[in-house]
């Protein structure tokens, strides 16, 4: 095992905090710790905790710690490991698209709704394509809620349909049709393989086959969706992880407010 | 006598059995008068027909398409297989060969006499039903010569799509103390209503469950098995639309444990009730023959309900699928029932009523190997608080003695498990059963205190609901959503266009044979 778990030397680093070169802290500012773990596909030896610092040495970390170490399985080898990164970025030039739209109280986006609207605005979700995780559409759309955030079911101003798990495309859209939905709330949960890309672009696809794209608001979510990668997609907006019912609500009241009232 | 630790009056308990056996009964009077397309195929590979098309359709499927649009399938492929035989002096499989090439129209065949056709098919029942028992008897000499690791059972799952890769992942973890190996299934597969073929190498969220990758890991775990010294259990899921064909297949091939639960589909995948309640039947049938555990979900029931408040849907849940169960033939020893509540871990005193419900559901299924499974819903991305929470539920799971513990992986939600994420699971599940081994001899529970309330009160919930399940029958219950706040109609949901009702000449031997009831 590496010597090196408490370092005695003394740290040279500029400790002035410089929102343009920004790294990781451990404790000190700039020291640029990280800590990561990984296997590599060969046996337990000396040549492999070798092969494992160069590797960090190659992502850029100088002083890099083999702390563990443990053969998986004959040929595969874990690691966890320590270093200082050298990389840093400008934080201060970043800028990431975000949905916009203030959050608002379940009584409050009813009477944004109320006001602004004047008529219950019909939504409907479902977890499409193979997909059988309903975890993340209940959390947005059941009366419940999640973590204490109600659900669409529960605003009196929404008429919310959750269609649940496993939803063709083709099922989603004539429902979509049938209940003139003014939005379609996407979630997609399975990622391997990039199977949920595919499967929201056929979406978007079939919708601008039957000339409905433009007439709802479209939006997906999933933990490895983006707002970002929603828009790619053609889809109005998405949301990802540590969103809830009440991010969904609002920005749906504001963003038709908006379409319909200019 | 049995003497609980929570206090609880096993009057109710055999009260509770009895309201689940009533409801049981009744679904299976219903069962009794029906068969589907996947219990008729079932029976097709149980004759030995396998292999594809140049369509790439399963030969089972072409026989039994062929017979339902002819509006024969009330009479069973027994029946016209066996008339078939009698009539060519071919086999099963070339009589499928023949069908799907159109050289044989197997509608259009003089009927034979009852005597020859039976007859005619023994050879390949004696056939199927040899190579399950072989399967089985393989099962105990290896438990007997290398043995087994000890309860609760380490199951583990392998999902990377590509069966020969799922090899590489199941070998890594039997080496690091898995003793149960479940290859998820492919998103979807459950939907399908047929099985695909031969070895595959695409799937997404897991491996398309087939024959011939049945056949290929449990080469693989008997290899491993004897390189470590210890039986390593398959593990494949009889659930979705074909749940008695992969029971056959499981059967032929050797597996050992199976996701088998009576309303998990109803409930979860909106397939027709009527068709999951004549298909688990048999599939429970054949995994009882085959010496299979079963795994019920009800693990998974309360991801939407609130899962403190809703605890008694879980246990009425595993009280009917014990008595469907048992009707099935399946002995209590092969009933893995699954259990634990996917509380949130934010609650005050949640150990504390997960422990209750976990000892609670101990007591009223004794002799069965409890399947326990920390909850999903809760892993964030937060791989070091998961951790924990897998940790708490192993503890539960050494301290109450359940049969098998389905390991949490920290990256739950992020990622299917990486061979570093099952050793991190797999290692620490072995600390905690090591090292708190006999707590559960030692500590009492408080008299009055929270952990025997709350189990009292769950099994009288739970009463109270199987009670009002009882009175409703199952199917109109399910129509009500009185259960698990789910609502399903009896003739909606996926599958309803594949069930049958049987004529006065249909057959299915296979049943008889398997629950001891006739003999060769």
């Amino acid at each position: 095992m590496s010597g090196g778990n408490y370092s005695m030397e003394k740290n040279e680093v500029d400790q002035t905090l410089d929102l343009t070169n920004i790294k990781p802290y451990g404790d000190t500012m700039n020291d640029g710790k990280t800590q990561l773990s990984f296997t590599l596909p060969v046996a337990c030896n000396d040549e492999a905790i070798e092969a494992a610092k160069l590797l960090m040495k190659k992502m850029g970390f100088v002083n890099p710690q083999v702390v563990y170490y443990k053969e998986l399985t004959s040929g595969f080898t874990f690691f966890n490991c320590y270093g200082s990164c050298t990389h840093t970025v400008d934080y201060t030039t970043i800028s990431v698209p975000k949905v916009e739209s203030s959050v608002m109280s379940m009584e409050d986006t009813d009477a944004f709704i109320k006001e602004n609207i004047g008529r219950q605005i019909v939504v409907i979700g479902a977890s499409t394509g193979t997909d059988a995780h309903t975890v993340g559409i209940d959390a947005i759309m059941n009366m419940k809620g999640y973590a204490g955030h109600y659900g669409l079911e529960r605003y009196e101003m929404f008429d919310a349909l959750n269609m649940g798990s496993q939803v063709l495309n083709e099922d989603f859209i004539a429902k979509a049709i049938e209940l003139k939905a003014d939005v379609l709330l996407v979630s997609q949960t399975v990622t391997q393989k990039d199977v949920h890309i595919k499967n929201l672009i056929e979406l978007v696809e079939m919708l601008e086959a039957e000339g409905l794209r433009h007439k709802v608001l479209l939006i997906c979510g999933g933990p490895r969706l983006s707002h970002e990668l929603a828009k790619e997609l053609g889809y109005d907006a998405g949301f990802s992880m540590n969103s809830y019912a009440d991010d969904v609500a609002s920005y749906i009241a504001q963003e038709l407010d908006k379409r319909i009232n200019g | 006598m049995q003497q609980s630790k929570l206090g609880l009056d096993f009057d109710k308990v055999k009260g509770a059995k009895k309201s689940a056996q009533n409801i049981a009964t009744a679904v299976q009077n219903f069962v009794e008068d029906y068969t589907t397309v996947t219990v008729e195929r079932t029976l097709c590979r149980l004759l030995g027909i396998d292999g594809i098309d140049a369509n790439e359709v399963p030969l089972p499927k072409i026989v039994v398409d062929n017979l339902k649009e002819a509006g024969l399938l009330g009479q069973g492929v027994m029946f016209h297989i066996g008339n078939a035989i009698v009539e060519t002096g071919l086999s099963p499989q070339a009589i499928a060969e023949q069908i799907s090439s159109q050289m044989l129209n197997i509608s259009q065949l003089t009927i034979y006499e009852q005597a020859d056709r039976e007859a005619a098919l023994q050879p390949y029942i004696n056939q199927a039903i040899e190579r399950v028992v072989a399967n089985r008897r393989r099962r105990e000499n290896y438990i007997a010569t290398l043995g087994e690791g000890s309860k609760p059972y380490i199951y583990v799952i392998v999902a990377t799509g590509n069966i020969y890769e799922d090899v590489v992942q199941a070998q890594a973890a039997a080496r690091q103390g898995a003793d149960i190996i479940a290859v998820i299934r492919t998103t979807g597969q459950s939907l399908l209503d047929y099985v695909p073929y031969g070895a595959t190498t695409e799937g997404f969220g897991g491996t398309f469950a087939t024959q011939q990758n049945f056949k290929i890991m449990r080469t693989a775990l008997n290899e491993v098995g004897e390189e470590i010294g210890r039986y390593v259990r398959l593990c494949n899921y009889c659930s979705g639309l074909c749940m008695p064909e992969i029971a056959a297949m499981g059967a032929l091939e050797g597996l050992d444990v199976m996701l088998n639960d009576a309303l998990y589909g109803i409930l979860f995948r909106d397939i027709n009730m009527q068709r999951t309640l004549v298909d688990q039947y048999f599939s429970r049938v054949i995994n009882a023959f085959a010496g299979v555990i079963i795994n019920t979900g009800e693990d998974n029931y309360l991801t939407t309900a609130d899962a403190f408040e809703e605890a008694r849907t879980v246990l009425a849940s595993d009280l009917i699928n014990e008595q469907l169960a048992l009707l099935a033939g399946l002995p209590e020893e092969q009933m893995g029932l699954g259990h634990a509540f996917e509380m949130t871990p934010d609650m005050e005193n949640g150990f504390l009523y997960e422990l209750a419900q976990a000892q609670m559901t101990r007591e009223i299924f004794p002799k069965a190997p409890l399947k326990y499974m920390p909850p999903t819903k809760f892993m964030t991305g937060n791989i070091f608080r998961g951790q924990i929470q897998n940790a708490l539920f192993n503890e539960i799971s050494i301290w109450t003695g359940q049969g098998i513990q389905l390991l949490g992986m920290m990256t739950e939600a992020v990622h299917t498990p990486f061979m570093s994420d099952r050793f991190v699971a797999i290692e620490n599940a072995r600390y905690i059963f090591n090292n708190m081994k006999n707590i559960g001899d030692e500590v009492e529970f408080k008299q009055d205190g929270i952990i025997r309330r709350r189990a009292q009160q769950v099994l009288q919930e739970a009463i109270e609901l199987l009670e009002r399940i009882e009175q409703e029958g199952l199917f109109s219950a399910l129509e009500k959503g009185i259960f698990g706040d789910v609502k399903r109609s009896k003739t909606g949901g996926k599958g309803l266009a594949g069930v049958v009702q049987k004529t006065k000449e249909y057959s299915n031997p296979f049943i008889g044979i398997m629950k001891g009831e006739t003999t060769l």
